[in-house]
């Protein structure tokens, strides 16, 4: 049995501890906001945040996650940048099909965590890991821009 | 006249000196002092067969032991093919080879073999039918094993299921493909003897040089090969090119080499093929660790490290000291700029694992820092990585690299490499599309 | 103004569709009460249920997928039932005929249909609804009808101020005779239509909320990841399991014809089992099939006989003199690679059978699902989901069935997941296409063009009735309906299926391939012919004022005629597929080594009426994105009889930093709606051909695009 600290709750799982965090999170504890896309962290879709960091989750074994801070896609919300960023997609109608985006919105929050008001080559190397087949990059960046000017 | 007489003597016989020394190697052991004894006369502890756990084991079982220690699966092994079935492609300047299948299947493989064909095999390179062997199969080293143990790697092999594939042939140009001509250079190179115990070392040393020497072969990629393609051991482990990837230097050397290693992260790195702030072995060296070097003792281990940490230091001054600093959080403008395509690949394919400080966030194994790889500003082994991508056998599970080949350019493969040479490394490669072009294709495949 | 017939929606292919019979159900969307609205106190048709509780929802005959379409088919209902659009219920519809798409006769979203398939049916539908909310109340009121008006599902009639809620009268709204022709809104009067509208769908898009398939968790699911024979056609030869049962979680290791699939307590564990079983495959007749015969066969097959798709004026003539020009384009087996990968849930008991996956062709996949399992039809449930991305992929059901056959041995409900590099080997590919094409030119004009279009039939096989007399209405589509004036126009088809590799409808459809050749050909004509593409173009389309405004105005838009930096350029393509009227200005970057940098796309679109003006755009920025992903990286080629791609690294994405900058100009109009989920697609390849013909004056007539040829290392 593995506890895993998950937007501020301790949650039990009970896999093997080289499962990764993905598939720990959808299938033993239903959170399926974190979406499985590649497996193979070429794109993002699986990110979440260990303590802010943008992460993949595809590659993460639970059994090295310890009692960092896991935060996903449920949960950013409550964060200062989680929430810009949530409000800013929806703004400015970023989102597609959505897959992605649970993905896109971790990577651009933790983003904006760190750099408060990001230029386009911040953009560029905090997002460019993320992979959107509907195309919704355009909108992406200019969402992260005023998310970051709200 | 007998002045010019005498003179072009004395000319012909400091070239013959000088062309005997090109062409004369030392044995493998030889750095060592001392003298050495037959096998049979040596008082201590045996360094040959298998470790003490494993005594009283089948000979099956022993063999298993021994044929993993001698890496035969790595070379005999196609990608993605079934274990020892051959098929692997070595490409070479002159042409390409394939390994055989050395499954007992009696067409295809090895399945008619009797012990004396498996031994002169092994020891002199001679096919049953009388053919020479190249020596891209190392019987130079196997050469030093005894009959017990390669007949116990003999028994293994004829214990697994046969397996019907017959080996490609090799395409080799004149006059390569002349199998006849390896008699002479065997005459040169190959002692055909057995190991030979070095009265002045410990049986625990002796145990190491027959591992490293006899079975593993380390010196086939680390050793440099003189203009005959024969291990020149005047240069011992000092470091060369296998297969398209730098074999680095393992001599003793505190800048270029291992010297700075000490025993416990010597023996993890052999065991694991990952040590944190070392990096992790990929490509052959990491094969060697997958299908050959995590299977042995801790015993063992500690004996090949006892025998490494003697051989002597040969500095390679084109190896800086790796860096140990991490990288920035983030990539700094200037950095993008100076290399905004190899900056633009690695945000969108390789961040994501490795991490822009060269601290994976997700994966020890993905760690760049400390690492030879990106401290070779050659940038071979970050090339060949990122065109193979690498798969390991690490403790926690299978470990992979995706091969970016395929999609990417020369070009983007070239800046993409510069760029984690420069931001990762000690000293920025500048390698160019061409030489991506080139030596990806010497990756055995 | 409007169109008042389906048979008026435009684009060929659809006409012939239509005439073809197979949409003889084209009014059965319309009044057909569905089983599951029981309960609802007015039903008035499959798209509407109103409860008491002033509860209205809307059932959504189409998937949404990403294109918007819950929010633009909400948005028809809800202005022409004058419903509160932000109190409205959104709801998945079920299989059932009622939801059949006019144009295709089958339940199915795709080919850009979408808003030109439903225009009228769904506002007929709200129309309907509304007109007898309006009965009820009157009759409840003892007033005259036409003293009633209605807004946000609130009946009002204004001489007494007496109100009623769309809930408070559902009931009785409910004994109504549904009128025969219900009144339709006037343009001007509409609220919704037309106006910037937020999507229903994605706020719960941004905090994990929504259910894709992927996402379906039955109580007691178990999970299942699947291996397919990696040869197409082959089949499972022998499998040793030994070492996938014995890792802890593996629960059950199954073998069905062409795959073996691993059940176990997560997807991980599943994966992990199946990467540890030994299976030697049958590999059957294709073990041998490569790319180069492939080609080589297509290439064979367009020598061959051809039928005549159209045929005007008098070709013969039109090439007996004036300059002829000659090309040929070929385009490669593309992979859809929707971000969520393939997946299906099925719950096989002795009596019933349900299915949980997120399908462009639901009813299919209920059908395809009850047949494999052998129940009836009424004991399989499929529900619908939201869809992580179709593009076509969807349109097909065989995950589902492979799925069902796998549940059908196991106990309990299970989510097989298809890992990705599995999705990306077993697609149904975007067919290679060879096209021959030459054009005769007189005085500066073209008179006289033929084109032989060579490729997969993906119609024959997805919708037999429409194929007929040998000609696939997909592969010619935007070929037998060029928008040019040529006059003397022969187009040719011949049907050539590949070599083991399955074929698929894939975002923009025949039009790429029609279109990329068409418009890189018009190009390098006017290159040729020393006119400057725009112009050239403009002397061709007097006859077709909605292409010649929207080529006006992208060139416009664009700056064309401006002057650029060394090694870049601008490149122009314009299309009338899909209904609408699009030209798309692209400016790109090459440096010595051949590597591209796409800097910016401007486009002018002249969609008709636009349901949802943002969502038009969005459909279009992406659909850019996704053809300019395909032309510069995207090629599915086949050794040994296997696909040689996996995943991501070897299949290449476009990614951010690589996106260009985008703008989309809108052409307001009055004119049927036309699609946009294809066009921007389509737009894509032609204009960036032509860009990098302008950088470099190499042209390029095969996708992706090469960067060796562009470098001038390979000969093009």
């Amino acid at each position: 049995m593995i506890t895993l600290q998950i937007n501020g709750q301790p949650h039990d799982v009970d896999v093997s501890p080289d499962t990764p965090l993905l598939w720990a999170l959808r299938d033993a504890l239903g959170m399926t906001g974190t979406k499985y896309g590649c497996g193979i962290a070429q794109c993002g879709a699986c990110t979440v945040h260990l303590d802010g960091q943008a992460v993949r989750s595809c590659q993460l074994p639970i059994g090295s996650v310890g009692s960092r801070a896991i935060t996903t896609i449920e949960g950013v919300g409550s964060t200062d940048a989680g929430a810009k960023i949530q409000k800013a997609w929806l703004d400015l109608e970023v989102i597609q099909c959505g897959y992605c985006q649970s993905g896109q919105i971790m990577s651009a929050a933790a983003l904006l965590a760190q750099k408060a008001s990001p230029n386009d080559d911040d953009i560029d190397a905090a997002m460019a890991g993320n992979i959107c087949r509907c195309g919704t990059y355009v909108r992406i960046r200019a969402a992260i821009k005023k998310a970051a000017a709200a | 006249m007998t002045r010019l007489y005498w003179a072009l003597i004395a000319t012909a016989a400091v070239a013959a000196v000088v062309a005997a020394w090109i062409i004369y190697v030392p044995g493998p052991t030889a750095f060592a002092s001392g003298s050495t004894v037959a096998l049979n006369d040596y008082k201590d502890a045996n360094p040959t067969g298998v470790p003490a756990s494993l005594a009283s084991a089948d000979l099956v079982k022993r063999g298993e032991y021994l044929t993993r220690a001698a890496d035969c699966e790595a070379c005999h092994t196609a990608k993605g093919g079934i274990p020892y079935a051959g098929g692997l492609a070595f490409k070479l300047p002159f042409g390409t080879m394939y390994s055989p299948n050395i499954t007992p299947d009696k067409e295809t493989g090895i399945g008619n073999w009797t012990d004396a064909d498996f031994l002169n095999a092994i020891h002199k390179g001679i096919a049953p039918d009388g053919s020479r062997l190249y020596p891209a199969f190392p019987y130079p080293s196997y050469t030093l094993l005894t009959d017990d143990d390669a007949l116990a790697i003999k028994a293994y092999l004829f214990s697994l299921a046969p397996v019907r594939r017959v080996t490609p042939k090799n395409s080799l140009m004149f006059p390569f493909n002349q199998r006849w001509l390896m008699a002479f250079w065997s005459l040169f190179y190959n002692s055909n003897e057995r190991y030979q115990p070095h009265t002045d070392q410990s049986a625990e040393w002796n145990r190491g040089a027959y591992l490293a020497e006899a079975l593993g072969h380390c010196g086939e990629c680390h050793t440099p090969r003189n203009l005959m393609q024969a291990v020149n051991n005047k240069r011992k482990f000092a470091g060369a090119v296998t297969a398209g990837w730098r074999a680095y230097n393992i001599t003793q050397d505190k800048t270029s080499g291992i010297g700075s290693w000490d025993v416990e992260m010597t023996e993890k790195f052999l065991a694991h093929g990952h040590v944190e702030g070392l990096g992790t072995a990929s490509g052959p060296m990491g094969e060697a660790v997958d299908m050959s070097l995590r299977h042995m003792t801790p015993e063992d281990i500690k004996a090949l490290v006892v025998y490494l940490k003697t051989v002597p230091p040969i500095p390679d001054t084109s190896l800086p000291v790796p860096k140990t600093l991490l990288a920035s959080t983030f990539p700094s403008d200037h950095e993008v700029n100076e290399n905004a395509r190899g900056a633009m690949i690695f945000a969108g394919a390789c961040e994501a694992c490795h991490g822009w400080s060269g601290k994976s966030p997700v994966l020890k194994y993905a760690d760049f820092v400390g690492g030879r790889t990106v401290n070779d500003p050659t940038a071979r082994n970050v090339a060949q990585a990122v065109i193979w991508g690498v798969t390991r056998h690490s403790p926690d599970g299978v470990v992979t690299m995706p091969g970016f080949g395929k999609a990417y350019s020369d070009e983007e493969i070239a800046a993409v490499v510069n760029y984690v040479t420069a931001r990762f490394g000690a000293e920025k490669s500048n390698i160019t599309a061409e030489e991506v072009r080139k030596i990806g294709k010497q990756a055995s495949q | 103004m409007l169109a008042n017939e389906s048979s008026k929606v435009p684009g060929l292919s659809r006409r012939e569709l239509l005439k073809s019979g197979a949409a003889g159900v084209l009014l059965l969307g319309f009044r057909v009460p569905i089983a599951h609205a029981a309960s609802d106190s007015f039903a008035p048709n499959a798209f509407i249920r109103i409860g008491d509780d002033d509860v209205v929802t809307l059932v959504m005959p189409q998937v949404e997928m990403g294109q918007g379409i819950y929010t633009s088919v909400g948005m028809i209902l809800a202005d022409e039932l004058d419903a509160d659009f932000e109190k409205v219920v959104l709801q998945h519809a079920p299989p059932d005929k009622a939801y059949i798409n006019p144009i295709f006769g089958v339940q199915a979203t795709g080919g850009s249909t979408s808003v030109r398939a439903f225009w009228e049916p769904l506002r007929k539908a709200g129309a309907s609804a509304r007109a007898m909310l309006v009965e009820a109340a009157a009759q409840q009121w003892s007033v005259e009808l036409s003293t009633c008006r209605t807004s946000n599902s609130v009946v009002i009639h204004d001489a007494s101020g007496r109100k009623v809620g769309y809930g408070a009268i559902a009931g009785l709204a409910a004994t109504m005779t549904p009128p025969k022709e219900p009144k339709l809104k006037s343009i001007k009067d509409f609220t919704l239509i037309g106006k910037p509208v937020k999507r229903k769908d994605t706020p719960d898009k941004t905090d994990g909320k929504t259910q894709y398939g992927i996402d379906a968790m039955p109580a007691g699911v178990k999970f299942a990841a699947i291996a397919q024979c990696p040869i197409f056609g082959g089949k499972v030869g022998r499998v040793d399991d030994t070492k996938a049962k014995a890792i802890k979680g593996v629960q059950q290791v199954v073998a069905i014809d062409d795959f073996v699939a691993v059940v176990a307590d997560t997807t991980w564990t599943a994966l992990k089992g199946l990467d540890a079983l030994d299976v030697i495959w049958d590999e059957g007749p294709n073990a041998n099939v490569d790319s180069a015969e492939i080609w080589q066969a297509l290439r064979t097959a367009s020598q061959g006989p051809a039928v005549v798709a159209k045929e005007t004026g008098d070709v013969k003539a039109a090439f007996a003199d004036g300059a002829h020009y000659d090309a040929v384009y070929e385009l490669p087996f593309l992979a859809h690679a929707a971000m969520e990968p393939l997946n299906c849930t099925v719950h096989y008991t002795k009596d019933a059978c349900e299915v949980w996956t997120g399908s462009q062709v639901i009813g299919r996949v209920q059908a395809d699902v009850a047949k494999v399992v052998g129940l009836p039809i009424e004991k399989v449930t499929a529900h619908n989901f939201y869809i992580g991305g179709g593009f076509g992929r969807r349109l097909e059901q065989e995950m589902a069935v492979r799925a069902a056959r796998l549940a059908m041995q196991v106990d309990g409900p299970v989510k097989v997941t298809w890992r990705r590099e599995e999705d990306m080997q077993h697609d149904v590919y975007r067919p290679l296409y060879h096209n021959a094409v030459s054009a005769s030119v007189k005085n500066g004009k073209i008179v006289g063009w033929t084109h032989r279009v060579t490729g997969s039939a993906i119609i024959a096989r997805w919708l037999p009735p429409a194929f007929k007399n040998g000609i696939d209405i997909d592969a010619v589509d935007g070929a037998v309906d060029e928008p040019y004036d040529f006059q003397n126009i022969k187009i040719e088809y011949v049907r050539a299926e590949p070599l083991a590799v399955p074929t698929g409808f894939w975002r923009g459809v025949g039009p790429n391939n029609n279109f990329f050749t068409l418009e890189t050909f018009v190009d390098e004509i006017a290159h040729r012919e020393k006119v400057d593409p725009v112009a050239f173009r403009l002397k061709h389309l007097d006859n077709n004022p909605r292409l010649k405004a929207v080529v006006q105005l992208a060139a416009e838009k664009s700056g064309w005629g401006s002057s650029l930096p060394a090694r870049m350029g601008r490149g122009i393509s314009a299309q009338n597929a899909f209904g609408s009227f699009i030209s798309t200005v692209c400016e790109a970057e090459v440096d010595e080594s051949g590597e591209i940098r796409v800097h910016r796309c401007v486009a002018a679109v002249d969609t008709g009426i636009v349901v949802n003006p943002d969502t038009v755009i969005a459909q279009f920025q992406g659909g850019l994105i996704f053809g300019l992903t395909a032309a510069l990286y995207g090629e599915i080629t086949i050794a040994k009889g296997r696909v040689q791609q996996s995943n991501f690294n070897d299949y290449r994405m476009l990614r951010i930093n690589e996106a260009p900058k985008i703008e989309v100009h809108l052409i307001p109009s009055m004119e049927h709606p036309g699609g946009i989920g294809e066009t921007g697609t389509t737009a894509s390849a032609p204009a960036l051909a032509n860009a990098l013909f302008a950088a470099t004056g190499v042209r390029l007539r095969r996708l992706p695009i090469d960067r060796d040829v562009l470098a001038g290392r390979k000969p093009a």
